[in-house]
């Protein structure tokens, strides 16, 4: 088992986000004789072309297992014929997504129900085309920064961008990722069917499209996994205009780019689009209803933050307040009115006049109209679908839904693209009666402002109530860029990595980085952590030198355990504790 | 590279305690125990001095052992440092972004309440600013419009004699907040702490009368003399200000009274020039051998004006526009910025197109800050430039080089409200250009039709030894297609 974790692990990090170009090794764990006898004819290690990894890595076992691999499973599988598939999955976010490549390549026969994009909220309106801006201002960022170049010799000239130019490179980019997935999931033999599902019963789905006659039907599955996603959160009292007062969906399409923005929300969202903003010109004011801002980083690094992404750039902030009323502008014209509430009080304590508004205060699950009713499930009072560690829908009264299970946003387990992708794989084992549970406490975020911000595991205010709690010592490692010989020679040298460990058995509980290129960094310790590897296990490790990859190496090595390790193999204690709050991918 | 938690090696101590060597004078201020310092510590072997990033506990906040009160950049890393002892912080010595030597006193923590005074005290003598963080209402700004030394009266200065100051620079008047509100956006809030602006005395032109970072950096730039009235402002120099304009009719008149105020100490006395003001008038006399001639011209500025609104928040201010239109203007015309040989031989024509810009200096003189290769850097870069060269002027910190390698100079007048004027030519240089205002004006269309444009006059004078007059003549018809067409000086 802790192999098949260590490759899911292993390609859920290749995969999260990014695309990649070069040689992909796809090493597949002997699990069961069944998946042996799959593999007969295994095809060598493919060099992959440059295709994102959620599609490219599984397309390599695609071209290898397909019919008669699932007519062996729907022939164990005695009831198979009953229904029109083994699998349906509602929804084709990046959550979606990873389980029909998954259940494929277990053998299944998978239809996916899409009604709006195929990609969901990662591909079209999220991840992807916010990565295309901040890749573009990022740029513009960077070569603006006249004191930075010259201390390394660099001049350059007058700096200038195209805003339309920038807004369709992430128009461009989300169309490609878009087209990729569609295609991984047509090379699959996965049939995408149009339309909003709804539930008739467990394992029966109706699918259409409001007004539309043409599209639409009803498919049963032996299966069926619920992966609708979410939505932009708005709070009562703000109006979304589309024009001067809008989320995260109207902003990737950087339609204009006002000269003063209030950013409602401190979180991932609010922070890539105010590292956007500012290196585009725009002046950002922050509106967090917490009394700090970033509410769910780790404190310490929350205040480094503070320091690189806030102080120095054209942006104020109000902390401790709710933006309680929002009146719309034109642009140009009349500028956007919102009132500020004291968030404990409830008594109005200022207003801000601003050229537009974002509201970036999270996201709500789109679970509407999935007539829970039917299977006798109802969403929480948030609307994200209740279910268990393995997955599993459960009903209203606690029991589980046979037959049905929910992944991604739309359970609010984790909040993230990749989450969702995993929990999707983890969905799919459990179908396949392979009972697993994803650690969530393995799943890393990041946050892709300039410099980046990346962590797994607890932040260090968890960690010490858990060490109270259960009563162990709490270590605490920590390094900074500064000493770092590459983050030197590009002249990043701001930005820290912590780890918090247990000094008794050696067990990573989290890791926190901020600096330059965090986001890739991280998963040295989310393997590690997903692997169940212990401090004294990774430690002597190499890192290739000079690398920024070495942060993470004097991390590991500025480790120190109590007791000297006796070869007690069993330490590796799971970590009772929740996840971070529910957030967004941004 | 240190890593885990530094306990702050310096931290706290008695300062009642022994302690070695050189501060040892110093110790005895102290009171035995009741206060204690908070040491600038060392964070690695080779730290020999650290800058404080950030208090994380203010004056008055109560501080905990073990607890982390301040961040240290040190030459590797910045670092939590946490307190050794318990009490009430009660003094900061060295603020947010100074540095101090390891082992030199930071802060004072105070035991209990009592000993605070104590804790002030003893930071006044190491010279830290006590307690109050709360005390910027230093540079609350010049209030009462103090009597700007009316720069206006001399009108020519040394290196170059622009007969006139330079402000250049059509904008709207600032539109004032019925509501009586300050609205700035963050870089203005930003900008005005570090450079000690009050906002409440800066009229916004910002929509809704908003103050940008550019009306901050214009009354930082004119702080010296121009006080509220963002127009007003006798700040001739007003070259950074986007303020002054050319909706010149108002400032016109309060302009000139505004410097009369010591007139009457004056009356029936002679005073002897001062050192500068004896270098313009060499420089007078010295323009009288060179024959000058002047050549007139219209220019219509609404496409300049609308394209000025767009950049302004951007911090581009009029100054810049102008000079970077001559400057593209200059290309096409290298007569116009070269310059008559000394023996009045031949024409040296010069490398780079160098705009002198003139500005009042706030006690009378007149400099001529130079805008290097105004043709080919860009209008926000030449923006940036002039700030600071406007900003070092006043603070008499240009360099040689940084006003008297000009070229080609310009003088605007056009703030106060004057149509057209003649200026004399700063000697070594081909030509000088006197902008007026720019104002509504009714006009005869090509279509035959009665419009009404904002037409500014401008007035080139030249020596005609070497230009002549359809040179100069040519030279304004492609200024005035290059302001007319002003998106070219975007590029």
């Amino acid at each position: 088992m802790a192999a098949s974790m260590a490759a899911t692990q292993q390609r859920l990090a290749l995969g999260a986000k990014q695309a990649t170009c070069g040689p992909a090794a796809w090493v597949r764990p002997a699990k069961t004789t069944v998946s042996a006898k799959r593999n007969g004819a295994v095809i060598p290690d493919v060099i992959l072309g440059c295709v994102p990894m959620l599609a490219g890595s599984r397309r390599v076992t695609a071209s290898r297992a397909p019919q008669q691999a699932r007519s062996a499973v729907l022939a164990q599988a005695a009831s198979g014929d009953k229904f029109d598939y083994d699998l349906v999955i509602i929804g084709c976010g990046v959550g979606g997504h990873g389980a029909a490549l998954h259940a494929v390549e277990c053998g299944l026969k998978v239809a996916v129900i899409e009604g709006h994009d195929i990609g969901g909220t990662c591909v079209n309106r999220g991840c992807v085309p916010s990565k295309a801006l901040l890749a573009a201002s990022g740029r513009v960022r960077e070569m603006r920064d006249k004191t930075h170049l010259a201390a390394m010799g660099v001049q350059v000239g007058a700096v200038s961008f195209d805003r339309q130019g920038i807004a369709s490179h992430a128009k461009d980019l989300a169309t490609t990722i878009q087209g990729n997935l569609r295609r991984s999931l047509e090379a699959l033999g996965v049939d995408i069917l149009i339309g909003q599902a709804k539930f008739v019963g467990n394992q029966r789905v109706r699918y259409g499209l409001p007004g539309r006659v043409d599209v639409g039907g009803e498919v049963t599955a032996r299966d069926v996994i619920i992966a609708t996603g979410s939505v932009p959160f708005v709070p009562p009292g703000i109006p979304i205009d589309g024009k001067t007062v809008f989320t995260s969906d109207h902003a990737l399409k950087l339609e204009w780019l006002p000269n003063w923005i209030a950013i409602i929300g401190s979180g991932y969202i609010g922070l890539e689009f105010s590292d956007v903003y500012t290196a585009l010109g725009t002046e950002v004011t922050f509106i967090e209803a917490v009394d700090n801002l970033m509410p769910g980083f780790d404190r310490e690094i929350a205040r480094l933050a503070q320091r690189l992404l806030i102080q120095g750039r054209p942006i104020d902030y109000h902390t401790g307040v709710i933006a309680s009323k929002v009146t719309p502008g034109v642009p140009g014209v009349k500028p956007v009115v919102i009132e500020l509430t004291d968030f404990k009080t409830k008594e109005k304590v200022d207003e801000i006049e601003v050229d537009a508004c974002l509201v970036a205060t999270g996201r709500a699950p789109y679970t509407n109209g999935l007539n829970l009713g039917a299977i006798s499930a109802a969403t929480d009072r948030r609307g994200f679908v209740p279910v268990n560690e393995k997955m599993q829908v459960l009903d209203t009264l606690g029991n589980v839904v046979p037959h049905v299970y929910c992944i991604g946003d739309a359970n609010g387990k984790y909040m993230l693209a990749h989450a969702a992708s995993a929990q999707g794989i983890s969905a799919v084992e459990n179908i396949c009666n392979r009972p697993h549970v994803l650690n969530h406490l393995s799943i890393p975020a990041a946050c892709f402002t300039h410099p980046e911000v990346s962590f797994v595991g607890v932040t260090q205010e968890k960690a010490e109530e858990m060490a109270k709690e259960q009563g162990f010592k709490l270590g605490v490692s920590k390094t900074s860029f500064k000493g770092n010989s590459k983050a030197l020679a590009e002249k990043e040298g701001d930005g820290m990595a912590k780890m918090l460990y247990r000094k008794d058995t050696g067990e990573i509980l989290g890791v926190h980085i901020i600096g330059l290129h965090a986001a890739d960094l991280i998963h040295e310790a989310s393997n590690a952590i997903a692997t169940g590897q212990r401090v004294q296990d990774i430690k002597f490790n190499v890192h290739a030198h000079p690398t920024l990859s070495e942060v993470l190496d004097e991390l590991f090595k500025g480790a120190h355990l109590d007791a000297p390790q006796n070869g007690h193999a069993a330490s590796t204690v799971p970590v009772a504790a929740k996840p971070q709050p529910a957030v967004a991918a941004a | 590279m240190q890593v885990t938690r530094v306990p702050a090696k310096a931290g706290v101590s008695s300062s009642a305690k022994a302690v070695p060597s050189i501060r040892a004078g110093r110790r005895c201020l102290v009171v035995p125990n009741a206060v204690k310092e908070v040491f600038m510590p060392a964070l690695s072997s080779t730290m020999t001095e650290g800058k404080i990033v950030s208090w994380l506990k203010s004056v008055g906040d109560k501080v905990k052992k073990g607890e982390a009160i301040v961040v240290v950049e040190s030459d590797k890393a910045d670092m939590d440092v946490e307190s050794f002892s318990e009490g009430i912080l009660g003094a900061i010595v060295v603020q947010e972004g100074e540095r101090a030597g390891v082992g030199a006193p930071i802060a004072f923590v105070a035991e209990n309440a009592s000993d605070l005074d104590d804790a002030k005290k003893k930071a006044a003598a190491f010279g830290g600013a006590p307690a109050a963080p709360a005390a910027p209402a230093a540079p609350a700004a010049p209030a009462a419009p103090a009597p700007a030394p009316a720069p206006a009266a001399a009108p020519a200065a040394a290196p170059a004699p622009a007969p006139a100051p330079v402000a250049v620079a059509p904008a709207p008047a600032p539109v004032a907040r019925t509501d009586g509100r300050v609205v700035a956006t963050p870089y203005a809030k930003q900008l005005a702490k570090d450079l000690k602006v009050d906002l409440a005395t800066i009229a916004g032109t910002g929509p809704n009368g908003r103050i940008t970072a550019a009306d901050v950096e214009a009354r930082a730039a004119g702080k010296a003399v121009a006080p509220a009235a963002p127009i007003a402002a006798p700040a001739p120099s007003q070259a950074a200000a986007p303020a002054p304009a050319p909706a010149p009719a108002k400032p016109a008149a309060p302009a000139a009274p505004a410097k009369g105020t010591t007139v009457s100490e004056l009356r029936g006395t002679t005073k002897p020039f001062t050192t500068l003001q004896a270098a313009v008038a060499r420089n007078m006399n010295e323009s009288l051998k060179v024959p000058e001639f002047r050549v007139s011209y219209s220019i219509v500025t609404d496409k300049l004006d609308a394209l000025y609104q767009q950049l302004k928040p951007k911090g581009v201010t009029m100054t810049a526009l102008l000079a970077k239109a001559c400057g593209v203007a200059l290309a096409k015309h290298p007569l116009l910025y070269a310059a008559c040989t000394p023996d009045g031989n031949g024409i040296t024509y010069n490398a780079n197109i160098n705009v002198a810009l003139a500005v009042a200096m706030p006690d009378g003189g007149l400099i001529t800050p130079v805008l290097k290769n105004a043709d080919s850097t860009d209008i926000y870069q030449i923006s940036r430039n002039w700030a600071d060269l406007v900003k070092r002027a006043r603070s008499k910190q240009l360099q040689p080089d940084e006003y008297n390698s000009g070229n080609f100079t310009i003088s605007n007048l056009g703030m106060f409200g004057v149509d057209t004027f003649d200026a004399i030519l700063p000697p070594g240089t081909a030509a000088i250009l006197a902008v007026g205002g720019s104002k509504p004006t009714v006009v005869a269309t090509p279509d035959g039709m009665i419009g009404v444009k904002k037409v500014m006059n401008v007035n080139i004078t030249a020596d005609h030894r070497i230009v002549y007059g359809a040179d100069a003549a040519e030279f304004l018809q492609t200024l005035k297609s290059v302001i007319e067409n002003p998106d070219q000086l975007t590029m």
